[in-house]
């Protein structure tokens, strides 16, 4: 069980922030694949609400294919946080919802010297969330 | 376990299938009088609450009915606009149905397409090699499964790419289809 790889991204599509800890297959150039990722994520939101039978609370939640799993998190600000897993992990809305309210406002927006809006500079939120992920139950250091 | 509908896609993306088994439709009716608490719109041919979400009508709610009658998109039964009759004083108390809109054929043909390209998406940004397209979509009211069949691939025949080969060849050299023919 492992992660593969995690975005976070604001309310205008610019991505914040990229880690990857196992990840075998690049999709291109790294700028055009945050585009690419972050309009699926814009399309699959449109397509849910559309489809949807009742009315949606929390809304699109995860996706599977046959490889990975991508875990997915947007707060009412909308933030976005995405995590590409294997496919033995379960639900992990509380983890996401950690690294949004534990890293992410604690250390970057609570933080005077850091802008909003652009890349996360802050080498403190880096290292911080690499040590949680790294924590996690399913993570584990040899992929797979 | 309840299978709400199933849509079949072909190879390009259009929709060649679709059944609808079960709905669970939440929809509210209640009797109002002017003026209207809710803002309506108007929205791709159909009412839609915009704003003052309560009891249980949400915003994105569609006007369904009209004093019992359905309404047909913009229009109410008898012909006149829906927003036009309910902003005149005089048609008050009034009871109106809202509910979640029902898909149109046209809007069950794009979302088919949409969907089409989120699959391929989907194996395209796998940080994994070999991924298929989106197997399971989960969502808080549903889950969307999608299988993709083998006759989804084109069908090579390597002797119609050689024979095309050479036929281009030997036209070339004829000079029949050369450039500067």
């Amino acid at each position: 069980m492992t992660v593969h790889n995690l975005y976070l991204f604001d309310r205008n599509g610019v991505c914040l922030h990229y880690s990857e800890w196992h990840r075998k297959k690049q999709a291109g150039i790294p700028k055009e694949e945050y585009k690419l990722m972050y309009g699926m994520l814009f399309s699959i939101r449109s397509f849910v609400s559309k489809m949807s039978p009742l009315d949606m609370k929390d809304g699109f939640l995860a996706f599977q294919t046959s490889r990975y799993k991508l875990h997915y998190y947007e707060t009412p600000t909308g933030i976005k946080v995405v995590m590409n897993t294997d496919l033995g992990v379960g639900p992990i809305r509380d983890v996401l919802h950690h690294i949004y309210s534990a890293l992410y406002v604690e250390l970057v927006v609570k933080n005077p010297l850091c802008p909003l809006g652009q890349t996360v500079q802050s080498e403190l939120f880096r290292s911080r969330l690499d040590s949680y992920v790294r924590s996690l139950p399913f993570f584990s250091a040899r992929a797979g | 376990m309840a299978i709400f509908s199933v849509y079949v896609v072909n190879k390009a993306g259009g929709l060649i299938y679709q059944l609808d088994s079960y709905a669970p439709r939440a929809e509210a009716e209640k009797t109002f009088s002017y003026p209207l608490d809710l803002l309506l719109k108007l929205h791709d041919e159909r009412v839609l609450v915009a704003f003052g979400q309560r009891y249980s009508i949400r915003v994105g709610h569609a006007v369904l009915a009209i004093n019992g009658m359905d309404v047909n998109g913009r229009y109410t039964a008898d012909g006149k606009e829906v927003l036009e009759y309910l902003g005149n004083p005089a048609n008050y108390p009034v009871s109106i149905r809202f509910g979640r809109p029902r898909l149109t054929s046209n809007e069950k043909l794009m979302l088919a397409s949409m969907f089409h390209s989120l699959f391929a998406i989907g194996s395209q940004l796998s940080p994994e090699q070999g991924s298929s397209g989106i197997e399971m979509l989960e969502t808080d009211t549903f889950k969307l499964h999608c299988y993709q069949t083998l006759t989804e691939m084109p069908i090579r025949c390597e002797l119609f790419d050689q024979n095309l080969k050479l036929a281009l060849e030997v036209a070339e050299k004829a000079g029949t289809f050369g450039p500067g023919s």
